[in-house]
C-alpha cells in the first residue's frame, strides 16, 4: 500500500481525500470526491479513503465498489419500491376472496380482469413477494447495506479518532461556514470557549488551536440501523426453514377432539364451543351505524381444552389424555401452551352433525314414513338397513354440493350443503331404485320411483378454524428492529457538530461543520461567540440564487 | 348537551379557529425583511390561536373517545381527522423550531382540507370488530398517524420551496407539474363543495346492481352520472345516469365511487378555472411573490428535518408497531396485504430520500419534488387503497 504522507507530517491510507489529521486537500485524489471544482470541499465521510474509491482493479474490487455505491442502492430501493407497488395492483393469490366465483389462480386472474389479469398471472404475479427474483432483489438491497457500511465506517471512525484540532487553512475556509477575523482578544477565546462548554461541546485545546465537537456518536447512527436490518433479513432467512416455524391451520368441530397437526401427535385439541357475538342494535352509542352498514360482529370465540398425551412415545398404544390448559381463544387473545400459540382465525357455522331421513311411497299424499335412518355426516357409512326390510346404499356423497356445468360436485370435503345419490332397495328384491337428495332437492332422475326419500330432521354445529404458530424467529425480528429504531433515532435525532477555531496572525479562523440542521449549528454558533469580536460565520453555500 | 355533540362543537370550532390563525399568518407578509426573523406580532397571534384550535380538537378527540368506548381512529372520517389534528401539532413544533410564519399560510389550510374531507365520510361512531378491539389500535394508529403529520411537513415546505424557486415568467415543464399539484388540492376542494351542496339538499338516489351472485343496493348522495355497471335506478324523479362504470372497476361500490370522482373533477375544475379567469395566472405564478422573502434554504432544511424526524416514527408505528400488532390478531406478523405493501413502500421511498440526500444535486428543487411525491404516496396509501384496493384496512 502506498502511503500518503502529509505536510502536517500525518501519515494518511493511499486514496485519502483530506488529510485525516489536518484536513489539508491531497492533492491528486481530489477527483474522487469531486472537490476540483467546486469552492467548498465534500465532507461526507470526512474525505476519508474508501476501498470502493482506491481500488478498481480486480473482480472483487469492481464487485465491491459496485455494491458500495449509494447510487446503487437507492436504484435496488426504487426497484424495490416498484416492484412491491405492481404485486397490488391485483390480489395476491392467497387474498383471492372465497366468494369468487374459481379461486383456481388460472381462471381467477383472467376472469375477473381480463387480459391484463391473465399477464399479471402469467408473470408469476400473484405470487410477487415469494417470486425468487423478488428475493433476489431483497438479497441484493441486504449485500449493499453490508458492504456500503464496511466500506465507510472503518475509515470514518480512523479518520474522526485521528483529527487533530490544528487544520490547514484551506481546510478551513472551503467549509461551508466560514469567517475570518483579523484580530481577536485573549479574552474572547476564553470567553467562546467557556460558551461552547457550556452549549456541552466537547472541547479540545491543542496550542491555541480550538476544536469544539459534539454527538460524534450520531455519525454511527446509519451504520448502526443497517446492523438492524440485516439482523431482520436474517430472521426472514431463518423463518422460511421448518426448524425455526411451523404453520398449520385446523378445523375443528363444536364437541370434537382431535389431535393438533404440528405437534408430533403430542397435543390434542378439544372444541367445546364456538362464540360468535354481535353489537347490540339497541346500544344507542352504535345505533346509527349498525342501521347504515348492518350488523357487526364483537366476538369470535373458541372455547378450547388443550390436552397433552402422556404416552405418545408408545407406538400403537392409545394416548393417555390429561388436559393442560383450558381458554377461551377470541380475536387479538390467543392462547399459549408449550411452545405453541393458537389463533382465533376462521369459523362455519351451521355445518351438519347429521342429517335423517325417512321413506315414503311416492304416492302417498301423507308421506307417512315406512322406515327411517340417520346420516352421521362426520362419519357416514356405505350401506343402511332399515328395520322393515328396506335398505339403502349411498352411492355418491357431496358434503358442500354445488352445480359445476350440469355436473354436481363438492366445492369443499365439509357438510355445508349436503347432498346425496342414494340407492333404495326395497324389500322382496324388487329392483332399486335411485334418487337425488339434498337441502331443498328431492330428483327422481327416472321419474318412475315407487318410493321417494324425504329429509325428517337434522343436526347444525359450528367449526371453529384455529391457526397453530410456532415461531422462534420472533426474538430476532424484535431484536433487528430494536437495533433499527436505536441506530435511525441516533443517527436523526442527533447531529455530529464541530467546530473549529484556529489562529491566524493576530486574529482567528473559525469554521464548522455538521452532517445536518444547519440551522441548529448556525444558532449555536451565534450564542458562543455573543459578545466577542469575534466574527459571524457566513454560509458559503446558499442554495440557487 | 350531550358528549356527542359537545365533540362535534369542538372539532367545528378547531377547524374556524385554524382558519382564523391562517389569516394572521398570512399578515405576516406585509413585513419587511429585516423584521422577519424576530418575532412577530400577527405571528404570535397566529401560533397562540392555531395551539387553541389544536386544544379544541383535542377535546374533539377526548369526547368522542369518552362517548364511543374506544379511540376514536377507527374508520374512514376518525383517522383522517386525526391525522390533520398531527399536522397541526407537526407544524406547531416545527414553528417553535424554525419560527416560519410562513409554514402556517400552507400547512393550515391543506390541513382543514383534509378535515373538511374526512367529514364528508359517514361521521357515526361505529362498533369496533373483533380484530380492531385491542390497545394496539390506538398505540399503531397514533404513532403513525404522527410519523405522516411530521412528514406532512416536508411536503408543506416542498411546495413552498417549488413555488418559491420555480420560474414562472413562460410555461414549462416544471411550473406545470407544480401546477398540477396544486390542482389537485383543488380537486379535494371541489369535491367537499358538491358533497356539501348535495348533502344539504338530501340528495338521495338508490340504485341496484348484482355482484358476483348477490344483488346489492347503493345509494348516491350525488346525480348520478356513472350509473353501476348494470345498475338500475329504484328511486324516481332522480336524474337518468349518462354511462354506466366500466366492468373493469372491481372493489366494492365501485359505481359510486366513480361518480363522486367524476363530480370531483368537475366541480374542482370549474373552481380551479374560476381562480384562473380571476387572477390570469398560474396559481403557483400568484402565490410566489408571497414567499419572496423565505430563505429557500430554510425552506430546503425543513424539509430534510421533518423528514429526518418523521421517518424513525413512521417507521416505528407503520412497520413495527404494526407488525407487532398483526401478530398478535393473526398470528403472523407481515402478510402482504394492500395496506402494509404500501406502507413499506412509503418507508423504501423515504430510505431512498434521504440516501439521495447524501448525493450533491439532489437538495433544494430535486428534493422538493421528492418529498410532494412522498406525501403522494402517503394519501393514496390512505384513499385509494382503503377505497378501492380491498384488503384488511378497507374500513370505510
Amino acid at each position: 500500500m502506498k502511503k500518503i504522507k502529509c505536510e502536517c507530517g500525518h501519515i494518511n491510507p493511499e486514496g485519502t481525500v483530506l488529510c485525516e489529521a489536518c484536513g489539508k486537500p491531497i492533492e491528486g485524489n481530489q477527483h474522487i470526491d469531486g472537490n476540483q471544482d467546486n469552492k467548498l470541499i465534500n465532507m461526507r465521510y470526512d474525505g476519508t479513503a474508501r476501498r470502493s474509491q482506491t481500488y478498481n482493479k480486480s473482480i472483487i474490487d469492481k464487485i465491491w465498489s459496485f455494491f458500495s455505491s449509494v447510487k446503487v442502492g437507492v436504484w435496488l430501493i426504487v426497484i424495490a419500491l416498484v416492484a412491491s407497488m405492481l404485486g397490488t395492483v391485483f390480489p395476491q393469490e392467497m387474498y383471492i376472496p372465497a366468494d369468487a366465483v374459481s379461486r383456481d389462480p388460472a381462471i381467477f386472474y383472467e376472469d375477473i380482469y381480463g387480459i391484463l389479469g391473465l399477464i399479471y398471472y402469467q408473470l408469476g404475479f400473484h405470487n410477487l413477494y415469494s417470486s425468487w427474483w423478488y428475493m433476489v432483489l431483497i438479497a441484493l438491497i441486504g449485500i449493499s447495506l453490508v458492504i456500503c457500511s464496511l466500506d465507510r465506517f472503518v475509515p470514518l471512525y480512523k479518520a474522526l479518532k485521528k483529527q487533530k484540532a490544528k487544520r490547514h487553512e484551506t481546510f478551513l475556509n472551503r467549509q461551508r461556514l466560514f469567517s475570518e477575523t483579523e484580530t481577536v482578544s485573549k479574552e474572547d477565546i476564553e470567553t467562546v470557549k467557556a460558551n461552547l462548554k457550556k452549549a456541552r461541546y466537547n472541547v479540545r485545546d491543542e496550542d491555541g488551536h480550538i476544536l469544539a465537537e459534539k454527538g460524534r456518536f450520531s455519525r454511527w447512527g446509519p451504520y448502526v440501523n443497517h446492523i438492524g436490518l440485516i439482523i431482520i433479513l436474517i430472521a426472514a432467512i431463518l423463518r422460511s426453514t421448518s426448524l425455526m416455524y411451523t404453520d398449520e391451520y385446523i378445523w375443528v368441530r363444536e364437541g370434537e377432539q382431535i389431535v393438533i397437526p404440528g405437534t408430533n401427535g403430542e397435543y390434542y385439541i378439544e372444541n367445546k364451543e364456538f362464540i360468535m357475538e354481535t353489537h347490540d342494535e339497541d346500544d344507542e352509542r352504535f345505533a346509527q351505524a349498525i342501521q347504515q352498514e348492518g350488523i357487526v360482529p364483537s366476538n369470535f370465540q373458541t372455547d378450547v381444552v388443550v390436552y397433552q398425551a402422556t404416552n405418545s412415545s408408545i407406538p400403537g398404544a392409545a394416548p393417555e389424555l390429561e388436559p393442560i390448559l383450558t381458554d377461551s381463544i377470541q380475536m387479538n387473545k390467543p392462547a399459549k401452551f408449550d411452545k405453541y400459540t393458537l389463533y382465533q382465525s376462521g369459523y362455519q357455522v351451521n355445518e351438519f352433525t347429521s342429517m335423517t331421513f325417512k321413506i315414503h311411497e311416492t304416492d302417498d299424499p301423507d308421506a307417512s314414513a315406512l322406515g327411517t335412518f340417520t346420516i352421521d355426516l362426520t362419519n357416514p357409512e356405505a350401506a343402511y338397513e332399515l328395520d322393515n326390510g328396506f335398505s339403502v346404499s349411498i352411492e355418491q356423497y357431496y358434503p358442500d354440493y354445488y352445480m359445476n356445468d350440469g355436473a354436481p360436485t363438492s366445492e369443499t370435503n365439509y357438510p355445508r350443503n349436503p347432498a346425496f345419490v342414494m340407492m333404495v332397495y326395497p324389500p322382496n328384491n324388487e329392483s332399486p331404485e335411485v334418487s337425488f337428495i339434498g337441502i331443498g332437492r328431492n330428483i327422481d332422475a327416472t321419474g318412475e320411483n315407487n318410493y321417494k326419500l324425504g329429509i325428517l330432521d337434522f343436526e347444525l354445529h359450528d367449526v371453529s378454524g384455529l391457526t397453530l404458530r410456532v415461531d422462534y424467529t420472533l426474538p430476532f425480528f424484535m431484536l433487528g428492529a430494536a437495533i433499527f429504531m436505536i441506530g435511525v433515532t441516533q443517527g436523526m435525532y442527533w447531529q455530529h457538530r464541530r467546530i473549529w477555531i484556529n489562529p491566524k496572525g493576530n486574529g482567528v479562523l473559525l469554521a464548522a461543520h455538521t452532517n445536518k440542521n444547519w440551522f441548529g449549528i448556525n444558532k449555536d454558533i451565534e450564542k458562543v461567540l455573543k459578545n466577542t469580536s469575534i466574527a459571524m460565520v457566513v454560509d458559503q453555500q446558499e442554495l440557487d440564487e | 348537551m350531550d358528549l356527542l355533540s359537545l365533540s362535534s362543537t369542538m372539532l367545528y370550532t378547531a377547524f374556524i379557529l385554524y382558519l382564523i390563525a391562517t389569516f394572521f399568518f398570512g399578515a405576516t407578509i406585509r413585513q419587511n425583511k429585516s423584521d422577519r426573523k424576530k418575532k412577530t406580532k400577527s405571528g404570535t397571534i397566529g401560533i397562540t390561536i392555531t395551539i387553541i384550535g389544536f386544544i379544541a380538537q383535542l377535546v374533539y378527540l377526548i369526547t368522542r373517545w369518552i362517548a364511543s368506548g374506544h379511540a376514536p381512529v377507527s374508520n374512514m372520517f376518525e383517522f383522517m381527522t386525526f391525522l390533520g389534528m398531527c399536522m397541526v401539532l407537526a407544524f406547531i413544533i416545527i414553528y417553535f423550531y424554525y419560527k416560519l410564519s410562513f409554514l402556517g399560510l400552507f400547512a393550515l389550510p391543506i390541513t382543514m382540507v383534509l378535515i373538511a374531507y374526512a367529514s364528508m365520510f359517514p361521521t357515526d361512531i361505529s362498533p369496533l370488530v373483533p380484530s380492531l378491539q385491542s390497545h394496539w389500535l390506538y398505540i399503531h394508529v397514533t404513532t403513525v398517524a404522527l410519523g405522516q403529520g411530521i412528514l406532512f411537513i416536508s411536503f408543506v415546505a416542498g411546495i413552498m420551496y417549488l413555488t418559491r424557486q420555480i420560474d414562472q415568467t413562460v410555461r414549462n415543464k416544471r411550473n406545470t407539474w407544480l401546477e398540477i399539484v396544486l390542482y389537485t388540492i383543488i380537486l379535494c376542494v371541489g369535491f367537499i363543495i358538491i358533497t356539501t351542496i348535495f348533502n344539504l339538499m338530501n340528495y338521495n338516489a338508490t340504485f341496484e346492481y348484482q355482484e358476483g351472485n348477490r344483488t346489492v343496493i347503493t345509494e348516491y348522495h350525488l346525480p348520478a352520472i356513472a350509473a353501476p355497471n348494470e345498475g338500475t335506478l329504484l328511486t324516481e324523479d332522480a336524474m337518468q345516469p349518462w354511462f354506466e362504470t366500466p366492468k373493469w372497476m372491481h372493489g366494492a361500490d365501485a359505481g359510486r365511487k366513480f361518480n363522486t370522482v367524476i363530480w370531483s373533477f368537475i366541480s374542482g375544475t370549474i373552481l380551479y378555472g374560476l381562480i384562473r379567469l380571476f387572477t390570469r395566472k398560474r396559481i403557483g405564478a400568484k402565490l410566489q411573490p408571497l414567499l419572496k422573502s423565505v430563505k429557500p434554504d430554510l425552506l430546503d432544511e425543513i424539509m430534510y428535518r421533518s423528514v429526518a424526524i418523521g421517518f424513525p416514527i413512521f417507521t416505528l408505528g407503520g412497520l413495527i408497531f404494526a407488525a407487532i400488532w398483526a401478530q398478535i390478531a393473526w398470528g403472523r406478523f407481515w402478510g402482504w396485504d394492500p395496506k402494509e405493501v404500501w406502507a413499506l413502500v412509503t418507508w423504501f421511498f423515504y430510505a431512498a430520500f434521504l440516501h439521495l440526500r447524501l448525493s450533491r444535486g439532489w437538495h433544494g428543487e430535486r428534493s422538493a419534488w421528492l418529498a410532494v411525491i412522498g406525501f403522494g404516496i402517503i394519501m393514496f396509501n390512505l384513499i385509494v387503497v382503503n377505497l378501492v384496493l380491498a384488503g384488511l384496512h378497507s374500513y370505510a
